[in-house]
């Protein structure tokens, strides 16, 4: 096992890799001076001629990347000028929140969706599949920002169960309370599409295993129908309900750019937002690069997840 | 085409989507000439008037612009975007895909690694990225969300071609010296061509959403020119005061997306063949039963299995097949009984149907009944089915690989079939594990016990089968073919196994079997069927000394001994009935070298010629068995 995840993380570096090229490729197409486009139009001659030093910007393109990678390996991304502080400092604390946000919308779905998968195929052409079928289908149709704005609305506004929006409450003590009170809304929100793509999926993988021949074998041992679907099927079904999992945090992460924004979440995808509109391009970069390179380590875990469940996998 | 656009038509939903969505489409490209407002006409005084006012049916936004005329151009602008950038993924991505997939070699791999790189990104990252660069605007965001699933279309249509590449008119073409360029243009890119619109007809609704999306964070359409998203990100603010602003254009993407989507459903099941036949059902925990009549015959009283008059059917779309047509047997505790038959005699079935193991949908038990110890078992309550299931009637299936459950060890799977009827702790159970698989003579049966299925032999696999029909002593074990995926050598172990088993510990078996050498070594009595019926029985002596059906004695003929692995039955000329359309009379008569009129008329009778000797024949091929 020890050695399958090292092995994991080695073929990573390469991807890794890749991903610092292309980000670095994409900013490299901004046009003008790369210096006045970091520093804005209001940059004195100084500062510009500081920047080109610290960051090598006279030097050409492949030089540039070379010095960017050895300060990105060491933990340096850079200074925002906007915010005037380190890019990885601001980066790391509104990863925090993304994370907070994102991964209870994760957990969320993958409990919610493979749950609703599994009743909706025990269950199938009964009146649980079809309210099931239907629900997912408004689902994943519902744009998730004009959801969470309807949440506000209703949840908010009108019963007003929940706070409009924040991660904090402005007065007040920062717990654990405070947190879930704020975190409900986002959370369901960023989960409804997730929930609705693992659901169906979730159904399909159990139909098709339902049919196989170990299940015929499980019933004619006499196992219970609760111990043949949650069992023997759900286990079997995982194998192919994973991979997804690990696709779908991908969306879910992605989504979390628009919920952000409706409930004003100090996360990361609001900070790129501002920053792209502000055009502090190295906070954007570094932001990009971290976060890509966080799914790629979250892709090895769900791998490794993968060949636990399935000792078929070589490890 | 045609084919497929009446399957879609029937698809009711995804016909709903697709008339919605033309509807949608329609008006998007009516919208200049239609009678509206000026969507960019503020008029202040008039701002945020709710819906259905005079002069405004939809109101108005923050800046007094009517919301209906700016709806419809909204639509159109998010319809165009949409379209454009799943027009610019499509072409640009199967290009891609094509030239990675034709030329395959170094140029394949380089340009996959590339795009494995582009979709280790969450996608919005990406998009992100691109609009950091280019500068928030609509055109940039359009180019965003191209560029961000390209690689997708890449992937699919390097499949697919790779497919494609090595097919011989591709061959032909090359050797009759056409170009890589004019080879891709006219023999590859007209057969990936239906699958490049179909994936951008199911992705289209992503673009339209994701395009929304960047607008709605303001790094999209630029005021005053405004989609549906940048409507929607300004309506944001007077979201509590103002509610209708943010409903008019959310609601018209949850229509849109909604739409797309019931019409990708719809496009997705018209071309997957297994959905479309309804195949992909689950079979339910019991077969479906739905007997028009009870044969009311009494058991008889001493049999431990008896079957009486079984009838099992598959109902698949209007066909209806009779796979058991009405079979009579009777095992005795402690007996060997062999079903035999050639493949889709209704053997396994027969077997399957007794403890209502008969996937259904699409199986049903339609007649008969089976009496465990005088008690019937058809339509009997599922939970006294399961309760007897694996505790008094046991299963034997054919290849153990398939009928083990891939993810578990053998040993949980053997404590799971224990403590599914009894309450042991988990440490005796395993115990009562290992002791099992020594009992079906497992070596190491301590270490093997933690083994998964896929790391034993087939020939273990098997004995991991037994045993686990062992595991609660039951009366009776249905073994259903239980050698035939096994190598000879081994089918012999298994055999003598299996005959061991049944005299230390006096359990009845009814074996399934096309196999006569088989039935020769382990069985007391046979019963022979064909086509959904028993046509002769016996005890196993009789049968062999002096066959009486001519379909017995030409199936003898047919597998001479043991060991003479998966022979087939093609010796008999002509194939069996297919069981959806039975002719009248025998069922054997087409095949038959002593067929006669009569044979086609009218039921024939299984008739008594002996003691134990039954056949169903109107010239049997001895009349009498003598006492
Ligand atoms: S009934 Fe007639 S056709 Fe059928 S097996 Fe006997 S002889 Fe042959």
């Amino acid at each position: 096992m020890g050695r399958y995840i090292l092995r994991r993380l080695l073929s990573a570096i390469p991807v890794l890799i890749g991903i610092s090229v292309i980000v670095f490729a994409i900013m490299a197409m901004i046009p003008g001076d790369p210096a006045t486009a970091i520093l804005g139009s209001y940059a004195t001659p100084e500062n510009v001629a500081e920047l080109n030093r610290d960051l090598g910007l006279d030097q050409p393109l492949v030089q540039r990347y070379f010095i960017w990678l050895g300060n990105l390996v060491q933990g340096d991304l850079g200074r925002s000028f906007n915010l005037n502080r380190p890019v990885l400092d601001e980066v790391l604390e509104r990863f925090n929140a993304t994370l907070i946000l994102a991964g209870t919308a994760f957990i969320l779905c993958s409990f919610l969706g493979i749950a609703a998968g599994v009743i909706s195929a025990a269950r199938q052409y009964g009146f649980a599949d079809k309210a099931i079928t239907f629900a997912v289908l408004l689902g994943i149709s519902i744009p998730s920002f004009f959801l969470g704005m309807m949440m506000i609305l209703i949840f908010a506004v009108n019963l007003r169960w929940f706070p409009v929006s924040g991660m904090w409450p402005i007065y007040g003590t920062r717990d654990i309370w405070a947190l879930i009170d704020h975190l409900t809304m986002p959370a369901l929100a960023l989960a409804v599409v997730a929930t609705g793509v693992i659901a169906r999926l979730s159904r399909s993988a159990m139909l098709e295993v339902l049919r196989q021949d170990f299940i015929r074998t499980a019933r004619a041992k006499g196992v219970r129908e609760r111990g043949i679907i949650w069992r023997h099927a759900l286990r079997a079904a995982m194998v192919s309900i994973i991979p997804v999992l690990g696709i779908q945090a991908g969306f879910v992460l992605s989504g979390a750019v628009y919920i952000e924004r409706v409930f004003q979440w100090p996360g990361i995808g609001q900070m790129l937002v501002d920053a792209i509109l502000r055009r502090d391009i190295l906070l954007v970069q570094g932001g990009v690069v971290f976060v890509a390179a966080c799914y790629v380590l979250f892709n090895i875990i769900v791998d490794v997840a993968q060949s636990l469940l399935d000792p078929r996998i070589k490890t | 085409m045609m084919a497929f656009l009446k399957l879609l038509a029937r698809n009711q939903l995804a016909l709903a989507g697709l008339i919605v969505m033309g509807l949608v489409v329609l008006l998007a490209v009516l919208t200049p000439i239609l009678p509206l407002a000026d969507p960019d006409v503020t008029n202040t005084p008039a701002r945020f008037t709710p819906p259905f006012s005079e002069g405004a049916i939809l109101g108005t936004d923050h800046l007094g612009r009517d919301l209906l005329s700016r709806l419809m151009w909204g639509t159109r602008l998010s319809l165009a975007v949409g379209f454009a950038a799943a027009f610019i993924a499509a072409t640009i991505g199967a290009a891609i895909g094509i030239i990675s997939g034709y030329y395959g070699g170094r140029t394949d791999n380089i340009i996959m690694r590339f795009v494995d790189v582009l979709m280790a990104f969450p996608y919005i990252l990406l998009a992100l990225a691109i609009v950091a660069a280019l500068g928030p605007g609509l055109m940039n965001a359009l180019i965003a969300v191209a560029a961000v699933n390209i690689p997708f279309f890449a992937r699919n249509i390097r499949g697919i071609t790779v497919g494609i590449a090595h097919k011989e008119f591709v061959d032909a073409a090359r050797l009759a010296g056409l170009s890589d360029a004019k080879i891709i243009l006219t023999e590859i890119l007209p057969n990936v061509l239906p699958v490049i619109v179909i994936a951008m007809s199911t992705t289209v609704g992503w673009m339209i959403l994701e395009t929304a999306g960047l607008s709605f964070l303001g790094l999209g359409s630029q005021p005053p020119q405004a989609d549906l998203g940048s409507m929607l990100g300004e309506a944001r603010s007077a979201l509590i005061t103002n509610p209708h602003t943010s409903l008019v254009p959310g609601v018209m993407i949850l229509i849109i997306v909604m739409a797309i989507n019931l019409l990708g459903d719809g496009v997705r099941d018209a071309l997957d063949p297994r959905l479309k036949s309804g195949a992909l059902s689950r079979p339910l925990p019991a077969t479906l039963v739905a007997r028009d009549r009870q044969t009311g015959e009494t058991a008889d009283g001493t049999a431990l299995l008896e079957l009486s008059q079984l009838e099992t059917q598959f109902h698949i779309g209007p066909r209806i097949y009779r796979a058991v047509g009405g079979v009579d047997l009777q095992i005795q505790p402690g007996e060997c009984l062999g079903l035999i038959g050639e493949s889709g005699s209704g053997k396994s079935v027969t077997a399957l149907s007794i403890m209502g193991l008969v996937a259904s949908p699409p199986g049903k038990i339609t007649g008969g009944s089976v009496y465990y110890r005088g008690e019937e078992l058809v339509g009997a309550p599922y939970e006294l089915l399961r309760s007897l299931r694996g505790r008094k009637v046991a299963y034997i299936f054919q290849d153990p690989l398939a009928t083990l459950h891939p993810l578990y060890t053998v040993g949980d799977q053997l404590i799971e079939a224990v403590r599914v009827h009894r309450k042991v702790p988990k440490a005796e159970a395993r115990a009562h594990a290992i002791e099992l698989l020594k009992s079906v003579r497992i070596p190491n049966a301590e270490d093997r016990v933690d083994n998964y299925p896929h790391e034993m032999s087939g020939g273990m696999r098997q004995r991991v089968g037994i045993a686990m029909a062992l595991a609660n002593d039951p009366d009776v074990i249905i073994a259903d073919e239980p050698t035939t995926a096994l190598d000879v050598t081994v089918q012999a172990q298994i055999l003598t196994l299996l005959d061991d088993l049944r005299r230390e510990r006096d359990v009845a078996i009814l074996f399934i079997t096309h196999d006569f050498g088989v039935v020769a070594q382990l069985c007391d009595r046979v019963a022979v069927m064909y086509a959904g019926r028993i046509v002769e029985q016996g005890t196993t002596d009789e049968i062999l000394a002096t066959p009486a059906h001519p379909y017995t004695r030409r199936l003898m003929a047919c597998v001479p001994e043991l060991g003479g692995g998966r022979r087939r039955l093609e010796a008999i000329p002509g194939l069996p009935p297919v069981v959806d359309k039975l002719p009248a009379g025998c069922a054997f008569a087409d095949r038959c070298d002593k067929v006669r009129a009569a044979c086609r008329e009218g039921n024939i009778t299984l008739d008594e010629i002996g003691a134990t000797r039954r056949v169903r024949c109107i010239a049997p091929e001895i009349e009498e068995v003598p006492a």
